[in-house]
């Protein structure tokens, strides 16, 4: 049984041989009976369906690499004792893997914290390093209670913790706070950092709120308080 | 196309487009490619359904290599801690669960339509000359894509994945002379199937064999390119060419087929995904139940079969009731396929214009292999072994009975052009 | 009329000869629709074949229910993880008295809070009893572990109580509770005094004893001690035939009376261990309710990309002749 050949219909008159649409050639699958505009429609359509499914598909796998459960678990808020925190104490809480500082600031440390801030980069902290609540002269809710996370701004390594003022190794300057040894780096008692060193902001103050006078809570912002 | 007059004179004579494009072409032969392969590669204008599954194949690999890289991001190869961590992909990591639904899923859909598409050739008679090399390739993909299936599903660590790789590992001890025990030392890296056997299972799984897998994908397209489609009428559309040299049956891939494949591929991910959100498990089909146990060494499931795309050969392997004879006739019903071009000795290609006889064997030879697939699901019972005797007889019959019906069956005359219904010819609207 | 053509191409050199074609001619048309018919009706029957397998294979789960011989007809509970309350019940049922052996390792009790309606509060003040390795109370975000070893377990028990996250996957839920169902008085366990109808030998004693009351095996030594006891015996079994002789041949599965009530009606029991056993089947499978709603979601958005593509296909393939 031979299939007849079908006759293109009479509509293109190119004179290329070589040419589909030619009918001359007569001998081809393909006719052209294009409407152009429905056809671009109807690919423009299928593009738009078809990103958005891609998009739709691609969300997911995206969204499988932000923190999971057990990420977000290990990094919930942690609770810290401080009732037994004496004057010029420090003590370290760990929260989301990082060391939290509690240092307990005695009235000259805090008076210090006025002195020369010429010295220091972003004295008046101006950078987002720390939450709104936190944005005052002594960086901290209660000017007593410093909360402070103790990983250097430079390359991550956590510094010493330097009260004495004008230690030998520090200079006569010194007025206590916190020493990098890494590539020494350093930062006021109220962890912000020092004109001229590698460290470029102040250290970060973590979102922290009081449960009570002797309870913090790392990780949570007060009630009411927005975070940085 | 743009004449530029910074650039030197083509050569070619072959037009390279102006701006990047033409950038690329005179470093890259990208729009030769393309020419070659899609906008210049014709096909016969005849496909049928039969024709999407072979697209639909490298959908599904794509699928299942998308979704392995991010079920890798949070999988640990560890035997004291796979199965935690997929529990752990399941609940904690976003989205997770989609993943590995659309992997699991993913598996058993591939070994749907590779089926189907390996079906298609027996119809067709794609796998004779000059397609003979694109068949082997074909069969070769086939046997890497049931040992990436074996050793993806070691990797969960449940009961199942435990106990059916020992079972089928310890079926290279069949081999004799002392080798067979030497070698299914060497395959699990430790006297029983452990955490070494797992942390290899799960490097083979990962890249080896996708890597394998991908080349042979792409000397399986190469090979058909080379030759061009077949198509289900069995006819060679090159033999009709026209004034400008292009077979009057053939349309080209692109813009026709893969409008078409899209379409195809839409139908399939709603089936996919409809699997995927409603019935993954598929009433313990493509997840099985005891594979939700931890493995446990010490403790063998009370059943323990292999997942459904192996069970027409697990069947067959357990008819035979010698240990060696199985493995050996297992091995077997794999190795008759690589050969069926040689054995079907007749040169009309599709079922369409052969005898009855060819049909009759063709659906029983089908059939046979659905029997056993699902006997082989079952435990082994008195009646069970006896059928899936017949059946693997059935099974291993088709392949001389072919080469003896094929050289004297009557064949129906051939047309000369491809059977087409064109979709302008019923007085369509332009 | 088909025209009667020789193969010009490819065709076989066998016998076609004269007598061949005087025979086709003959009855080219009939023996051509027949053969067609045939042909049909073999591919016919190939997929209808193949439908069948398929569908009974779809219908017959595998190896589902694993009853380690079981030797009763396993019930089927009314199982719906999107009832909050059901889970809630079941959840508390859950942490009060199974939770002491056995631990729910994969789930967390964070995702109790998000998926049963609670706040984390409730979770933490209702469900937690345990602390974790600082001595604190265990934290919400954590995962449902307890403190029994596997060690410990196996010391106490012979066999280490299994983590139950998904057993509702792996044993099913009608398996869960009509085990939860079918303790029974058993003085030969000398370990703890029961056995079960679903899983016999099994060594877990019966913990919601307090609430079910004792059953025992109808026709049993225990049943004949017991049945010049109370007046109403409550089938907590499989149906009854109402045969007073304790004739079990009527009905082949092994039939249980309530010897003792407790401190719920058998209906009440019932209901809790229905919960029970929702619980564990939301435990197996936290994301189902989620899944399916995204599922539609999902298919209709398909079958509108189906609805594009199609029409996409038939205008180019308008091309084609």
């Amino acid at each position: 049984m031979t299939v007849k050949d079908q006759k293109a219909p009479d509509q293109y008159a190119s004179a290329d041989p070589t040419s589909l649409e030619n009918p001359a050639s007569a001998e081809t699958s393909i006719v052209d009976v294009v409407d152009p505009r429905r056809r671009k429609l109807l690919v423009l359509g299928a593009a738009g369906v078809g990103g958005l499914g891609t998009l739709a598909l691609a969300a997911p796998m995206i969204a499988s690499m932000s923190p999971s459960a057990r990420a977000k678990a290990a990094g919930a808020p942690v609770e810290a004792d401080i009732s037994k925190l004496s004057p010029g104490q420090l003590l370290t809480v760990e929260w989301r893997g990082k060391p939290v500082w509690i240092v307990n600031r005695t009235e000259e440390a805090l008076k210090t914290l006025d002195q020369d801030t010429g010295r220091l980069s972003d004295p008046d902290s101006e950078i987002e390093q720390q939450p709104e609540y936190a944005k005052n002269a002594s960086r901290a809710i209660k000017p007593e209670y410093l909360v402070v996370v103790g990983v250097c701004t430079h390359l991550g390594c956590s510094p010493t913790y330097r009260p004495e003022i004008a230690a030998p190794d520090l200079g006569a300057d010194w007025d206590g706070g916190f020493f990098c040894p890494c590539h020494g780096s350093k930062f006021d008692l109220a962890g912000r950092v020092y004109a001229g060193v590698p460290a470029p902001t102040n250290l970060e103050i973590p979102p922290y709120r009081y449960v009570d006078d002797g309870t913090l809570v790392i990780g949570e912002d007060p009630e009411g308080a927005g975070a940085a | 196309m743009s004449a530029n007059i910074e650039k030197p004179p083509v050569a070619d004579a072959d037009k390279t487009g102006g701006g990047m494009l033409g950038w690329v072409d005179e470093r890259f032969p990208l729009s030769k490619l393309v020419e070659e392969h899609l906008t210049k590669y014709y096909a016969p204008k005849n496909f049928n359904i039969w024709y999407y599954f072979g697209a639909l194949s490298l959908l599904v690999l794509v699928i299942q290599v998308v979704t392995g890289i991010f079920l890798t991001m949070n999988y640990k190869p560890d035997g004291a801690l796979a199965f935690t961590s997929v529990e752990y992909i399941m609940r904690d990591v976003n989205f997770g669960w989609l993943i590995r639904y659309m992997h699991s899923t993913g598996a058993s859909a591939f070994f749907v339509v590779v089926y189907l598409h390996m079906f298609r050739a027996l119809m067709y008679g794609s796998y004779k000359k000059p397609r003979e090399l694109l068949w082997v390739f074909g069969m070769l993909i086939y046997v890497a894509l049931m040992a990436e299936a074996f050793m993806g599903y070691l990797l969960p660590w449940g009961q199942m994945s435990y106990w059916g790789a020992q079972v089928i590992i310890s079926l290279f001890g069949a081999i004799p002379f002392g080798i067979g025990d030497a070698v299914t030392i060497w395959l699990k890296g430790d006297y029983i199937v452990s955490d070494a056997t797992l942390n290899r299972f799960f490097a083979l799984h990962v890249i080896a064999v996708p890597l394998v897998l991908i080349g042979l994908v792409a000397g399986h397209i190469m090979a058909l390119h080379e030759v061009g489609s077949n198509n289900p009428d069995g006819i060679e559309i090159k033999k009709n060419k026209n004034a400008a040299g292009i077979p009057k049956d053939g349309i080209p891939f692109h813009p026709y087929y893969t409008v078409k494949d899209l379409m195809g591929a839409t139908v399939f991910l709603i089936v996919f995904f409809a699997v995927v959100f409603f019935a993954p498990e598929m009433g313990g089909y493509f997840l099985e139940h005891a594979n939700f146990v931890p493995a446990d060494p010490l403790k063998t499931p009370e059943h323990i079969a292999p997942v459904w795309y192996f069970t027409p050969f697990y069947a067959i392997l357990r008819a035979v009731p010698d240990k060696l004879g199985g493995v050996i006739a297992m091995g077997g019903a794999i190795a008759c396929l690589f050969v069926l071009p040689w054995l079907d000795r007749n040169p009309v290609r599709s079922i369409r214009y052969r005898s009855t006889a060819y049909k009759v064997l063709l659906f029983t030879f089908v059939g046979a292999f659905i029997v056993l697939g699902y006997f082989g699901l079952q435990q082994s019972t008195p009646t069970g072994t006896l059928i899936s005797r017949i059946g693997s007889l059935i099974y291993f019959g088709f392949f001389p009975a072919l080469y003896f019906i094929s050289k004297s069956e009557k064949t129906k005359p051939l047309p000369e052009r491809v059977t087409y219904k064109g979709h302008a010819a019923d007085g369509g609207q332009a | 009329m088909a025209a009667i053509r020789r193969t010009t191409s490819v065709g076989p050199a066998g016998p076609s000869g004269l007598s061949g074609t005087v025979v086709r001619r003959a009855g080219a048309a009939a023996v051509t629709v027949a053969r067609r018919t045939a042909a049909r009706a073999v591919r016919v029957a190939g997929v209808a074949g193949m439908a069948a397998v398929v569908a009974a294979a779809t219908l017959l789960p595998v190896g589902s229910a694993v009853a380690a011989g079981a030797v009763v007809h396993l019930e089927e509970p009314r199982i719906d993880t999107g009832n909050e309350k059901s889970l809630q019940r079941g959840a508390r049922a859950f942490v009060n008295y199974c939770m002491g052996c056995h631990s729910a390792g994969y789930q967390r009790y964070s995702r109790l809070a998000q998926d049963l309606g609670l706040s984390e509060e409730d979770v933490a003040q209702n469900l937690i009893f345990t602390t974790d390795e600082n001595g604190e109370p265990t934290k919400v975000g954590a995962l449902m572990t307890n403190a029994m070893t596997k060690e410990y377990g196996k010391t106490a028990f012979g066999v280490a109580p299994p983590n139950l996250a998904l057993t509702a996957r792996s044993r099913g839920t009608d398996w869960i509770y009509t085990f939860l169902k079918t303790f029974y008085v058993d003085p030969d366990r000398a370990g703890t005094g029961v056995n079960n109808l679903v899983y016999p030998g099994t060594a877990m004693p019966h913990v919601l004893w307090p609430l079910q009351g004792w059953q025992v095996l109808e026709g049993s030594a225990a049943d004949e001690v017991a049945a010049d006891a109370a007046a109403e015996s409550v089938e907590a079994g499989h149906t009854e035939t109402g045969d007073e002789e304790g004739d079990a041949h009527a009905s082949a599965d092994p039939v249980l009376k309530l010897e003792s009530p407790g401190s719920l009606s058998p209906k009440e029991y019932d209901a809790l261990i229905g919960d029970i056993t929702n619980f564990l089947a939301y435990m197996s499978d936290p994301i189902k309710q989620t899944r399916h709603t995204m599922g539609i979601f999902v298919l209709l958005f398909l079958f509108g990309l189906l609805a594009v593509t199609y029409f996409l296909k038939k205008e180019y393939w308008k091309d084609v002749v």
